[in-house]
C-alpha cells in the first residue's frame, strides 16, 4: 500500500543526488537518495509512494539527476507549496509528477508521515486512505500529462515524431 | 494592464489572457548555444530523436568556454561544434569573438518583444533588451532545437524599483550586489524579475545587462528591462530590427504587480560581496586590510567595454601594487577593439594588466589561468562560489569593475573613492 513520505526541512538537490555518489549510475545513486536526512527512505520506498516537502523543494544545482532519481524509486507525485525553478523544470522534463500545495494544507493533521495515501495523476487528486479525505491539486494541461506519461521530453518527443513520420 | 513578463508571454504563446501560475507554449524566436553546453550534448539526443535544427535562421552558436583550446579534449569539442554548425547549415556562428550573452547583443540578434532560450544560466542577459530570455538546461534545449517551442509557467513579477541617480564610481554591479544581499539568491523565486525607475532608465545598455544578467544570482527566471529609446538607439546601432509594435512593450509598472522593492540609488556605496556567495555584500568601506593575490576584470557581467573604461579611468597614471596580478580579459572581440582605439587598453597595459581572450575563462573555471590552492581574488564577475574559479581552497571576493581596479593599485580590497578622492 503506497505511503506518504512527509520530508522535513529544506530538501536540495545534494539531498536528493548525493555529489559524492553522481559519478555512479542511476540505481547505486538511488541507495543514497535522502540518506542524509532519512535514512529509511531508499531501502523502503516502494511504488507509488508520494513524497510531500516543505516549500523551495529541490533547491540547489541544476542536476538533472536529483529528479530522475526520485522517478527511479517509483515515487507517483511530490508535492510542496513551491518548487526550485529548475528542479520543477527538470522534474517535468523528466517524467517526475509535481505538485504545488497551498501551504495552508500543510498543516492539515491526516497529512502525517507513513499515511496510506492513493494518488491519482490525471485528476492531481491525493487520497488519505485512514480517514478517506483528500485533497485536490491543480492538474497538469492535457499536453504536459502526455509528456510526463510518456516519460519526459525526449521519450515524448521520439514518440511524436514517429507518429508524424508514418503519417506522411 | 499586464505586466511586461506577461505581455511577452503572451505574444510568444499567442494567448491574449494569462495569469501567474498558467502553464503555456511558447514559440521560440531565438535559441543560443555554446560550445560547452550546445552540440556536443544536443547532437547525440536530436540524433536519437532523427532531427535536424527545426529552423537554422532561429539559431546562434558561440564558441566561449573552451577557447582558447588548451588540450587534446577541449581541441575536440571545437572541432565538433564547428562540423555540427555546418552540418545543420547554421550561418550564425561566432567563432572565438567573444562571450555569447555579450556577442548576441552586439550583433543585432536581440530586440524588444522576441521571445528566446539560452543553454547557460546567464541567458537572463537578453531581458536587458525587453526580451523575454532564460537559460535551459541541454536536455530542453534538444527539444527546443527539434520544435521551435518550449512549455513555460507564467511567472508572477517581482519589480526592483531604484529611484535617483547613481553616485559617482558606483555601478550596476553595485546596484546587483546590494540586491542579492537584501534579498539572497533564491530570492527571485524562479519568477520574473524587473528593473525599473530612473536609476534604471539613466543606465546605458551595457550597465543595464549588468542587472539582467545577473538575474540569475537572484534565483530569478528572468531579469526584464521595459525597452526605451536608450534600447532602441543600441539594436538599431547593432544592426537588429526593431519591431514597429515594441512601444507595446514599454511597460514599467502595471496594476497587477503586487510585490514592489523600493531601493534608492543616491544612498548607495560601492559593494562587495565576500566568499562564497553573492549575497555576501556589504559597502566596500567594511572590507579593512584584506589582501588577495589575483585582481580579475572579465566575464560577461564584468568586462564589457564600459567596464574597461572605468577599470582604465582609476588606472590612468597608476600601476598595480607590488606582488599582486591583474588579469584582463575583455568580454568580445568587437568591445576589445574598441577600447584599442580608444587607448583604454594602452592605459590598463601601462598600469601594469596582463590579457587574456575574450572568453568565460577564469570565470567558469576553464583554463590554465584558474585559480591555485588557497588564492584569494577580487573579481568584477557574477559568481563567487566556492571552488567556481579554481581550486576549492581559492576565495573570490565580487565588485565593480571600479572597485576591482582601485583594490589593484592598493594591494587591499579598497573603495574606489577613496583612491579616486570624493
Amino acid at each position: 500500500m503506497p505511503r506518504l513520505w512527509r520530508l522535513e526541512g529544506t530538501i536540495d538537490t545534494d539531498v536528493l543526488a548525493p555529489g559524492y555518489y553522481m559519478k555512479s549510475p542511476l540505481p547505486e545513486l538511488a541507495k543514497h537518495c535522502l540518506e542524509a536526512v532519512r535514512s529509511d527512505f531508499s531501502h523502503s520506498v516502494d511504488q507509488g509512494d508520494v513524497i510531500l516537502a516543505n516549500a523551495n523543494m529541490g533547491v540547489g544545482s541544476s542536476r538533472e539527476q536529483a529528479a530522475e532519481v526520485l522517478k527511479y524509486l517509483g515515487i507517483a507525485a511530490v508535492i510542496a507549496p513551491s518548487f526550485a525553478g529548475i528542479f520543477y523544470r527538470n522534474a517535468i522534463n523528466l517524467g517526475l509528477p509535481v505538485f504545488t500545495i497551498d501551504e495552508a494544507l500543510m498543516d492539515m493533521p491526516t497529512l502525517v508521515d507513513g499515511a496510506k495515501v492513493r494518488f491519482d495523476f490525471d485528476t492531481a487528486e491525493l487520497r488519505i486512505l485512514d480517514d478517506a479525505t483528500s485533497i485536490s491539486l491543480i492538474p497538469f494541461p492535457d499536453f504536459l500529462k502526455e509528456l510526463i506519461l510518456d516519460g519526459g521530453l525526449v521519450p515524448h518527443l521520439e514518440k511524436r515524431f514517429q507518429t508524424e513520420g508514418s503519417s506522411i | 494592464m499586464m505586466t511586461l513578463a506577461k505581455k511577452l508571454l503572451s505574444a510568444a504563446s499567442g494567448q491574449p489572457k494569462l495569469k501567474a501560475g498558467d502553464i503555456i507554449i511558447c514559440d521560440v524566436d531565438l535559441a543560443m548555444i555554446h560550445d560547452s553546453g550546445g552540440p556536443r550534448r544536443v547532437k547525440p539526443i536530436l540524433e536519437r530523436l532523427n532531427r535536424k535544427v527545426w529552423d537554422k535562421n532561429k539559431i546562434v552558436v558561440v564558441t566561449d568556454h573552451y577557447v582558447p583550446a588548451e588540450s587534446d579534449e577541449t581541441r575536440a569539442i571545437q572541432a565538433l561544434t564547428k562540423k555540427w554548425v555546418k552540418d545543420q547549415s547554421i550561418e550564425n556562428f561566432y567563432d572565438e569573438q567573444g562571450i555569447c550573452h555579450v556577442v548576441l547583443p552586439e550583433r543585432g540578434h536581440l530586440t524588444p518583444g522576441i521571445f528566446c532560450v539560452g543553454g547557460d544560466s546567464h541567458s537572463p542577459t537578453g531581458g536587458a533588451f525587453g526580451a523575454y530570455m532564460f537559460g535551459i538546461g541541454a536536455t530542453e534545449m534538444a527539444g527546443v532545437l527539434a520544435t521551435g517551442s518550449i512549455w513555460i509557467q507564467t511567472p508572477e513579477t517581482i519589480l526592483m524599483s531604484w529611484e535617483n541617480q547613481l553616485p559617482e564610481y558606483v555601478t550596476a554591479k553595485d546596484m546587483m550586489l546590494a540586491m542579492c544581499g537584501k534579498i539572497g539568491m533564491g530570492g527571485g523565486r524562479y519568477q520574473a524579475i524587473q528593473y525599473a525607475g530612473e536609476t534604471v532608465r539613466s543606465l546605458p545598455m551595457q550597465e543595464r545587462m549588468t542587472l539582467s544578467n545577473m538575474a540569475a544570482e537572484l534565483g530569478a527566471q528572468v531579469g526584464l528591462i521595459a525597452p526605451d529609446e536608450t534600447t532602441i538607439a543600441y539594436v538599431e546601432a547593432a544592426g537588429g530590427q526593431v519591431p514597429k509594435n515594441w512601444r507595446d512593450f514599454q511597460i514599467e509598472t502595471a496594476e497587477e504587480t503586487s510585490n514592489i522593492m523600493y531601493f534608492d540609488a543616491a544612498n548607495l556605496s560601492p559593494q562587495i560581496a565576500a566568499p562564497h556567495s553573492p549575497a555576501n555584500a556589504d559597502d566596500a568601506s567594511e572590507f579593512r586590510n584584506i589582501g588577495f593575490d589575483v585582481a580579475y576584470i572579465g566575464a560577461c557581467t564584468g568586462a564589457k567595454y564600459i567596464d574597461l573604461v572605468a577599470a582604465a579611468e582609476v588606472l590612468r597614471g597608476r600601476h598595480i601594487a607590488d606582488g599582486i596580478t591583474l588579469k584582463v580579459a575583455p568580454a568580445s572581440l568587437r568591445d576589445q577593439n574598441r577600447a584599442t582605439d580608444d587607448g583604454i587598453m594602452q592605459v590598463l597595459q601601462d598600469a601594469g594588466a596582463e590579457f587574456l581572450s575574450n572568453s568565460c575563462g577564469i570565470c567558469a573555471g576553464y583554463g590554465e589561468d584558474r585559480l591555485g590552492e588557497n588564492q584569494v581574488c577580487i573579481s568584477s564577475t557574477a559568481r563567487n562560489f566556492k571552488g567556481r574559479m579554481g581550486a576549492q581552497t581559492s576565495a573570490v571576493y565580487l565588485a565593480s569593475p571600479y572597485t576591482v581596479a582601485a583594490s589593484a593599485v592598493t594591494g587591499t580590497l579598497t573603495d574606489p573613492r577613496l583612491l579616486m578622492g570624493e
